[in-house]
């Protein structure tokens, strides 16, 4: 089986946001990128079914996005990735554009299983899995914490408000990861030398005008300072009093 | 004639989400700025509370009906949905940012080659066309874009457009169309409910609980004040990661983004994927022991003390104006 995971390459978690000067992009200046969290649950899950059906299947990294997307790739192929493709494009394009790319390379590949990570933690659309799927004409289920696939039936947990929904489905299909679905694995020593060798091919992403235009990027309105009303629970009536009567949130 | 905004209503158990009100309040909101056709559409079997929506000013409904679509179908929602657009010629199709909406909404546009304005936090209608507010990088930034298409799927961020019941009594039209035969393909055998607790996505107030608490036991103050107050207990990565809580009570970045009307951070010294997830709520209480942890600079009250002294005399005191 031809598996695909989807990857992305975003700003740390613990990394602070600075509006860049036109802004419409944030300033790479000081941000440590990584592969997205996500993602990693995602390829754990990959190399899992690889193992799982075993023969000749391969799992293949494609990810969207300029250059630097390679080190994320690089990432995903220490982890145990066969290879990996890059889908070049400095520009930014929307979640319909990057599904596009994604959903024309594979159909090229011909891969039948298709993992995201649930959402990109810099955009936070959380829509590009059903949006490729839907192009391929895949089953797709989205926020997945269990998957099961037995021949081409798929049967799946996603986490929604209050529970879990178990889902049926058939393959081909794309599954979108949340953390809990795995642990994912660390890449070891001989994966990141292993990584050195594997092949990262690099192609022009198919073109595609976004469907959405920024206008621009801007910072919150900072919050105002709040006071501190005391260091022990002497002052815990006048909190109540406070949400009570001037918040009016109790 | 003017174009279309449809409003898609979110059930579950029969019987339509909090989140769908806010869905229709807003969708007849925008019909007036934009000069359209307001109407709403909810898929499932018998829905008790359809009756509800007539308060918020909604005058025509559309119920598809069908004993396998009580629960959710990708599938089959999808077909329906894009198939009513097409009849109605919809031009702006509205979700709420929930599970279900999240789902369904890029489905759907990807049907109807629309562009995806998604988890927005504020729209606002400038010149006659749409701008929608959205925060990315979890909250750190705000981006405003509009959409280019022809037809256009919007998903909006639940709690944050409230749901207002409308003065003007509107004679509400519910039309029942029995659906055949839908493709189930993808679809929901079994809801596997939560054990009783509240959802930190859902829920108005949020007691959350850090590294602070020393101890996964000591949850239990959280807990105690959490049901005090009738709220959800959340949880900061550290302690998630530790394996004190699950994954479903994380509050930030890689966990939920919430906005609720009170957010008490407990032993949280709010690292800036915490702040992210949460600072978007209305008011903020943290009580830490250090008195210059980040929590404090986005807190409107705190209280730089020890929790252990602190929660149960919260609870008691929050007991006492309850009762």
């Amino acid at each position: 089986m031809k598996i695909a995971v989807c990857i992305s390459h975003v700003p740390d978690t613990a990394t602070k946001i600075n509006i860049a000067k036109d802004e419409k992009t944030i300033d790479p200046n000081g941000v440590t990128y990584i592969i997205n969290p996500y993602d990693e649950f995602a390829v754990e899950e990959a190399l899992k079914m690889k193992e799982k059906f075993g023969g000749d299947s391969e799992v293949i990294a494609i990810s969207v996005g300029g250059d630097n997307n390679k080190e994320t790739i690089r990432k995903a192929l220490a982890m145990g990735v066969d290879r990996g493709i890059l889908l070049k494009d400095e520009n930014f394009r929307d979640s319909f554009g990057i599904a596009k790319a994604l959903s024309d390379e594979i159909k090229i590949q011909g891969c039948t299983l298709v993992f995201f990570g649930k959402q990109s933690v810099d955009y936070d659309n959380a829509i590009t899995g059903q949006l490729t799927a839907s192009m391929l004409g895949y089953s797709c289920i989205a926020v997945v914490v269990n998957l099961k696939i037995d021949g081409d039936k798929i049967i799946a947990e996603r986490e929604i408000e209050g529970g879990k929904e178990v889902v049926e489905a058939k393959l081909p299909a794309v599954i979108t990861a949340q953390k809990g679905l795995n642990e994912p694995r660390y890449a070891s020593l001989k994966g990141i030398m292993a990584a050195k060798k594997k092949i990262i091919e690099e192609k022009q992403a198919a073109s595609f005008e976004s469907l959405t235009e920024v206008i621009r990027l801007k910072k919150p309105a900072p919050k105002k300072p709040g006071r501190i009303l005391g260091t022990d629970s002497s002052v815990v009536p006048e909190l109540v009093k406070l949400l009570h009567e001037e918040a009016k949130v109790i | 004639m003017a174009k279309t905004i449809l409003a898609v209503l979110e059930q579950r158990e029969n019987k339509l989400k909090k989140s769908a009100y806010e869905v229709v309040t807003t969708a007849v909101s925008l019909s007036k700025q934009l000069n359209l056709n307001a109407k709403a559409v909810v898929i499932g079997n018998d829905i008790g509370n359809l009756d509800e929506i007539v308060k918020y000013g909604m005058g025509d409904i559309t119920h598809f009906k069908n004993g396998d679509l009580a629960n959710y179908s990708s599938t089959a929602y999808t077909d329906i949905v894009t198939g009513f657009v097409k009849e109605i010629e919809a031009e702006y199709i509205l979700f709420s940012d929930t599970a279900f909406g999240k789902d369904l909404a890029p489905r759907v546009a990807a049907k109807l080659n629309a562009g995806c304005l998604i988890d927005c936090v504020h729209l606002e209608v400038s010149d006659g066309n749409l701008v929608a507010t959205r925060p990315v990088y979890a909250g750190k930034a705000l981006m405003e874009l509009k959409p280019k298409s022809e037809i256009k799927v919007i998903t909006i961020r639940p709690n944050v457009f409230k749901a207002h019941s409308s003065e003007n009594n509107v004679i509400t039209n519910i039309v029942t169309k029995e659906v055949t035969s839908p493709d189930l393909s993808t679809r929901v055998i079994e809801f596997k409910k939560s054990e009783g607790k509240l959802d930190v996505a859902e829920a108005d107030i949020i007691v959350s609980g850090g590294r602070g608490l020393k101890d996964p036991e000591n949850f239990k103050l959280i807990e105690d004040l959490a049901e005090a107050l009738g709220a959800a207990v959340g949880a900061s990565r550290a302690v998630v990661d530790a394996g004190w809580r699950s994954h479903r009570e994380q509050v930030g970045q890689t966990g939920k983004t919430v906005s609720p009307s009170l957010y008490i951070a407990c032993g949280i010294s709010g690292a800036i994927q915490h702040l992210a997830g949460m600072s978007s709520s209305k008011y903020i209480v943290a009580i830490n022991k250090d008195k210059d942890a980040p929590i404090f600079s986005i807190a409107d009250y705190g209280i730089a003390g020890d929790v252990f002294e602190i929660l149960p005399k919260l609870t008691e005191e929050i007991k006492k104006i309850k009762t």
